[in-house]
């Protein structure tokens, strides 16, 4: 390589390096770049190789991390900014925009598909509203239209298409032609259920039909992760939004709560799920940001909570009493911390050596683990007592699922720890166990009703 | 000898206003003059007077153009504004008279014959 070339090199590189403070802008690291030839051909004249006039310039304009946290203070805005999504932001605009549109009109299309059971009698809130019929068939409201949004924007196949159909049609075939008893526990089983096996299929429209790709796999979940950030951002701010549409209407004497609940909230619902989606695909970057710092926030704090009930637990010598719902809150319990895992995993520099924070997330695996086992233990002692309702075989089968996943995470994390294994490891086994959940939940939302006799 | 960091950080205001009276400039030309004028006394990190430009631009002081240097490279440009030259006289004033009151003091501190009373 020429020596103009290293320099180009060189100064190519600290171009990369700043680009990545986001209260400097690429006009603003021209301006420096400027700057830092300048000084570079001053001090080649004054007689100093190339090599060593970069690196005297580059000392001389001083600690990047400085530098761009004056100009973050001069432009806090900046940081802001990012937020909003500013049209040519992006590669191309051209492209934003047209995903912007198919955005919004796919979100109008789901508000709207939400609405025409109503045109057959079937109400979705009001005294005679048919629960029932939403409960079982609410997510093939909305979720077709994700997919969609993601089959358009990954420009699926002719082929991925009609894959990608395939679940839904069956969610669609389970949910309204199986038998199910009114309000029985599978029927509500298969409605918790159908959404997850759904929201894993759109997994394959995210990834454009690239499923088996592990990349693929981890950006869809935290695509997943950043969603649920945004739409709860959204909900947030249209609770706000229906809580003064009622309080005005009132003051003038009417009451906009039947019309509310039944046109406002349901499409705004269903169209804030498009809306997030295209939020989270315009402003990734963002919310990587905001992923990890709440894990970081959380994963000592639980870790604590767990520490210390443990000890209470042995302090005390009080078993867990084992009930249906006492098993579900463990589930949830494992899922939050898998979350918690899961969002370090898919935001740490998988490069990086060992650190404070991976201890402390093993700890924390493994307090949720011995609390678990501790919780499965005294279920299976009093077994006899119980027998196996859906509900429960639901919540022990997610339980055992779940136990599997942090189980092994931990001895990969532990191995990782001990530098035995590379940080991918870790990862690839949490994106190959992924389709797990999506088996799982097919199984209880189709077979469960089935096996249990639709009670 | 070091100058005191804050009056590094006081004096980085008039001094850059003050260089670009006498022309406009960009930022290495400025920190280059600084070391001229201060017979190479002030330091400063080259890469502080960037987002002390762009302040400066922002409270409307200076204004920025992009032009091209000598070797055709981009360039921005900075040119002191009306509102800038006014705020330079202003603060060329206070200067002035901190420099008087500290002098008459220091006079007095090397001639104690001259104190009052």
């Amino acid at each position: 390589m020429t020596k103009e070339g290293l320099l180009e090199e060189r100064i190519g590189e600290w171009r990369q390096y700043f680009r990545r403070r986001q209260a400097v802008r690429a006009i603003d690291i021209e301006e420096l770049e400027d700057h830092l030839r300048s000084q570079v051909e001053a001090l080649s004249e004054a007689g100093l190789d190339e090599d060593e006039a970069f690196l005297v310039a580059v000392k001389r304009l001083g600690d990047l991390d400085s530098v761009s946290r004056e100009f973050a203070h001069e432009y806090s805005e900046r940081l802001w900014k990012q937020l909003v999504v500013s049209p040519g932001a992006g590669a191309s605009s051209l492209t934003a925009h047209r995903d912007t549109v198919a955005a919004v009109g796919l979100a109008i299309a789901a508000a709207v598909a939400l609405k025409i059971p109503d045109l057959f009698g079937l109400h979705i809130s009001g005294r005679d509203a048919d629960t029932s019929f939403y409960l079982r068939n609410l997510s093939l409201f909305v979720l077709p239209f994700l997919a969609g949004f993601f089959a358009l924007k990954r420009e699926l196949q002719r082929s991925g298409w009609y894959l990608l159909a395939l679940p839904f049609v069956a969610a669609a075939l389970i949910a309204n032609l199986l038998p199910f008893k009114p309000s029985g526990h599978t029927e509500v089983l298969t409605a918790i259920h159908l959404p997850i096996a759904l929201w894993l299929a759109i997994g394959f429209a995210y990834a454009g039909g690239r499923w088996r790709s592990h990349e693929q796999r981890m950006n869809f979940v935290r695509f997943s992760g950043e969603w649920l950030i945004y739409y709860t951002l959204i909900a947030l701010g249209g609770g706000i939004l229906v809580f003064f549409t009622v309080f005005i209407f009132q003051a003038i004497g009417l009451n906009a709560e039947p019309l509310v609940g039944r046109w406002v909230v349901p499409c705004g619902a269903a169209g804030a799920v498009l809306i997030a989606a295209r939020l989270v695909e315009s402003k990734q970057s963002v919310i990587e940001n905001m992923a990890p710092v709440l894990t970081l926030l959380f994963t000592p704090l639980v870790a604590v909570l767990l520490l210390i009930f443990v000890a209470t637990m042995i302090w005390t010598g009080n078993a867990i009493d084992v009930g249906r719902e006492v098993l579900i809150g463990f589930d949830l319990l494992l899922v939050l911390v898998l979350g918690l895992l899961l969002y370090a995993i898919s935001a740490r520099d998988s490069q990086a050596p060992p650190g404070r924070f991976d201890r402390l997330r093993l700890l924390l695996v493994l307090c949720a683990l011995l609390v678990d086992v501790l919780a499965l233990w005294s279920m299976v002692e009093r077994t006899s007592e119980f027998g196996f309702s859906p509900n429960k075989t639901a919540a022990l089968g997610l339980n055992l699922l779940l136990l599997v996943n942090l189980g092994w995470s931990a001895v990969l994390y532990a191995r990782f720890l001990a530098k035995r294994v590379p940080f991918t490891r870790l990862e690839r086994w949490q994106t190959a166990y992924l389709p797990a959940y999506a088996v799982w939940a097919w199984i209880v939302a189709a077979l469960f009703p089935i096996i249990f006799n639709y009670q | 000898m070091d100058i005191n960091k804050d009056l590094v950080a006081a004096s980085a205001t008039p001094l850059v206003l003050a260089i670009l009276s006498e022309g406009d400039s960009y930022g290495y030309a400025i920190i280059k003059r600084v070391g001229e004028v201060s017979g190479g006394e002030l330091r400063w990190t080259d890469g502080m007077v960037y987002p002390l430009l762009h302040r400066l631009e922002r409270r409307g002081l200076v204004e920025a153009v992009w032009g091209r240097s000598e070797t055709g490279r981009r360039r921005k440009y900075y040119r002191l504004t009306r509102a800038g030259a006014e705020h330079l006289a202003g603060q060329r004033r206070q200067w002035q008279q901190v420099d008087l009151a500290l002098r008459g003091v220091w006079l007095m501190a090397a001639d104690p014959a001259a104190q009052p009373g």
